[in-house]
């Protein structure tokens, strides 16, 4: 488990001029974690170009969004769950599918298509198959159960990833360009609500799970990885939507994904300027007995905050009613700049939003170049799937058969946007009631990125640039999803910055913004590092797409 | 002909089968919520795909004692037509207006692909205008679609003709390669494959054409 360092323990006394209690120490142990404050990686995020004439919003929020013309835009964002999918495959990537939805649709937008892009170890490692069956279960479980088509992506194995697997989850959705929804908090006076599912105990510090390297007992870190219901995140979905189309009820609304509810409050907060007055005990739950600090750091799935304008409330709560869901005012904005909650009439925690959210750590941790070749090679065999379910040992076979083999329990059509579903380079989807189509390619290469990172880098852009092309798409953004061994080694910290260097490099070249993306570090075991996998996907619009790609 | 198709929580198709009728076939249709008891002024109802109620406790079991199943079936006592597809056939075995089960694919996995199909019988009000022992094209997405029925339960349909659809290679385990039974009337249609994804070019067919166009032209 990944805790504070003394030296930021001193920062965090520091900043409050006061020892915090145990659930505010929770808190900076959440928000100050690498998967939420990006510590380690912040310095060369900002080098990215993220601005455009056709971008509507950068990073920084739920997910980047793309002007595509006709009054309409695309929402999209891609996102790891790799180290909750280790330890629990079929939950861990269900729940990763679930939190790429809700980054989509918090923002306003209808999702209609997901890619993913997994990584296994080598094929006879003994966790392999396993993995792989779990995780394609739980992508399918989740997506299919949504009615969001899986239209394409790719399956990779490595043996550098015996002990860390990568599951990236891509999403995109499809919205009116002036109603788009932001995570803001604004109003005082105004209330917080939080819709969706009950609190319970699931999930409590998965953000500073998934920013530790894995050892011997990864096993016992089950208990942190949250379990997913499609079926509420489905009526969720359908509810926020109809909510958005009540003109001026929403005021802000962010998805509760890692670190939950602290997450949702502190950022929403820190965007608006603002403050909240929370009250726990109005925060329905799943369990009896549940303690501030465990309301604060649980990550139960299919939950959302929302700000609302006071006299909307009403018309809201019918809303949520209707798709059965929970609906609860649970505080309201406040003028000062901090975040209270008050739990049996005391104040549980109190804390300015600041030191927990902007003024987090940035560090520049040492790099130092390693010496570059060429990749170890495993050879890129898959378990045979098809002869483990009917109880044949499993023994390699193509992996065009196995990437048959995991779509097909992908439901690929749903929606019926899908002109060009998996098994192709590029998926094409068409928007209803235009002539426009989107086109989507997810390219990753970490045997070159290992070779050489920057070139490695480069490579990956352009071949993502010549896939869109090839079929008449004009590429307009990317979002990017880095997954890397341990920051603390000065060699992998060389890796990130020669790949972002490479990755900058390129998207000035092709003049294409990095409009959202996601980090993952500490993809390490028991000392082993992966390679360094950039996840690139790369979306493309245009009205002549051709059919065949 | 006015539609209706219904709206379970967790239904994923119903969007994309209003869309044929609205906007492919120029027909008026409306979504009816589950908690409505009346189904108003309808010609045929559609029991979209998808995952009503999650699929928890047994897939279709509990939509199918939703408020407006009761009506639904009084729809079909009537003479009403009634078409469940997918998930909707489910919910049509689990409400006993058409006979058998739906049970898990033969591979224990989802499929989604796409399967020919022969057309049984084009007297029907779902095929009347395919060609008898037609060839089509339409996809599959289900975890449960492996369709069973007792022997005893078979030979009636088969005596009844009530097969419409069959694949012409079994993806799933489906007893006698049934894809898609009517009722003993005749009036009410379940089927696994969604024709809904394949009415336009664009999406790469345009077989399930004949289904909704059969439908509509009563």
């Amino acid at each position: 488990m990944s805790a504070l360092t003394d030296e930021e323990k001193k920062m965090v006394v520091k900043a409050l001029g006061r020892e915090p209690n145990e659930v505010e120490w929770g808190i900076f142990t959440v928000m100050w974690s690498e998967h939420c404050c990006y510590k380690s990686s912040k310095k060369y995020l900002k080098q990215f170009p993220t601005t455009g004439p056709h971008v509507l919003q950068g990073p920084g929020e739920n997910a980047g969004i793309i002007d595509i013309g006709d009054g309409l835009a695309i929402a999209f964002k891609i996102e790891s769950h790799n180290h909750p999918s280790f330890i629990e495959p079929y939950q861990g990537a269900a729940t990763g599918v679930g939190g790429i939805l809700r980054d989509i649709f918090t923002m306003g937008a209808r999702p209609i298509a997901l890619l993913d892009s997994i990584h296994f170890g080598a094929h006879n490692h003994p966790k392999t198959e396993h993995l792989l069956n779990g995780v394609v279960a739980g992508i399918g479980g989740y997506g299919n159960c949504m009615g969001i088509p899986t239209v394409g992506g790719e399956t990779h194995f490595h043996e550098c990833y015996n002990g860390n697997i990568l599951v990236n989850v891509f999403a995109l959705g499809v919205l009116q360009k002036d109603k788009i929804f932001r995570g803001i908090a604004a109003g005082v006076g105004n209330p917080v609500i939080l819709v969706g599912s009950k609190t319970g105990r699931d999930g409590i510090h998965g953000a500073s799970m998934a920013s530790g390297a894995f050892d011997a007992d990864s096993e016992s870190k089950r208990p942190t990885v949250q379990v997913g219901d499609p079926f509420t995140e489905k009526k969720l979905m359908e509810a926020c939507l109809e909510a958005f189309e009540l003109d001026g009820a929403i005021v802000g609304i962010q998805d509760m994904g890692a670190a939950g509810f602290t997450c949702s409050t502190f950022e929403m907060s820190s965007r608006g300027g603002v403050g909240m007055e929370v009250w726990l005990d109005k925060i329905p739950l799943r369990e009896s007995g549940m303690t501030p600090y465990e309301m604060m750091l649980s990550e139960s799935q299919e939950r959302m905050l929302l700000v609302a304008e006071k006299n909307h409330v009403e018309d809201l709560r019918k809303i949520f009613k209707k798709w059965e869901l929970e609906f609860a005012v649970v505080g309201e904005v406040i003028a000062e700049k901090r975040v209270r909650g008050l739990f049996h009439g005391e104040a549980a925690f109190d804390l300015p939003v600041g030191p927990v959210t902007d003024e987090a750590p940035v560090y520049e941790r040492r790099i130092q170049k390693r010496e570059m070749g060429p990749a170890a090679l495993t050879p890129c065999r898959p378990p045979n799937m098809e002869a483990s379910a009917k109880g044949s040992p499993a023994s390699p076979i193509s992996l065009f058969d196995t990437k048959r083999t995991i779509y097909r329990q992908y439901d690929s059509m749903v929606g019926t946007n899908t002109v060009v579903g998996p098994g192709k380079e590029v998926a094409v989807l068409r928007i209803k009631g235009t002539d426009k189509k989107i086109a989507l390619t997810i390219v990753s290469g970490a045997e070159e990125c290992y070779a050489d990172p920057y070139l490695g880098a480069v490579g990956l852009m352009e071949k993502a640039v010549r896939r869109l092309s090839s079929v008449g798409a004009t590429p307009v953004g990317i979002t990017d999803c880095l997954n890397f061994g341990n920051p603390e080694n000065p060699e992998i910290m060389w890796e990130f910055a020669e790949v972002c260097r490479g990755i900058n490099d390129a998207c000035r070249k092709f003049g294409i913004p990095v409009v959202g993306g996601n980090v993952s570090l500490y993809n390490e075991t028991d000392g082993k590092n992966i390679y360094p996998t950039p996840v690139i996907a790369m979306v493309g619009i245009g009205a002549n797409v051709c059919v065949e790609s | 002909m006015k539609v209706g198709i219904i709206q379970f929580p967790g239904s994923n198709c119903d969007q994309d089968c209003l869309h044929v009728i609205r906007n492919v076939l120029k027909q008026p249709a409306q979504l009816l919520w589950h908690q409505v008891s009346e189904l108003g002024d309808v010609d045929c109802v559609i029991l979209p795909g998808g995952f009503s109620y999650g699929d928890y406790l047994r897939t279709g079991a509990m939509a199918a004692r939703s408020p407006i199943m009761k009506a639904v079936s009084a729809f079909a006592d009537r003479g009403g037509l009634v078409v469940g597809i997918c998930n909707g056939f489910q919910i049509l075995c689990e409400a006993g207006l058409l006979p058998g089960v739906l049970m898990r694919n033969k591979n224990l996995r989802f499929i989604c692909d796409d399967c020919e199909l022969q057309v049984e019988r084009t007297d029907t009000a779902f095929t009347s205008l395919y060609k008898a022992g037609q060839k089509i094209q339409m996809p599959i997405a289900h975890m449960e679609g492996s369709y069973f029925i007792d022997d005893a339960g078979l030979k009636r349909l088969e005596k009844n003709r009530q097969i419409l659809f069959r694949y012409t290679k079994n993806p799933n385990g489906s007893v006698a390669d049934i894809a898609g039974i009517i009722n003993e009337k005749g009036n009410v249609l379940g089927l696994m494959p969604h024709p809904e994804r394949v009415c336009e070019k664009i999406l790469g067919g345009e077989d399930g054409m004949g289904f909704f166009k059969s439908l509509c032209q009563r």
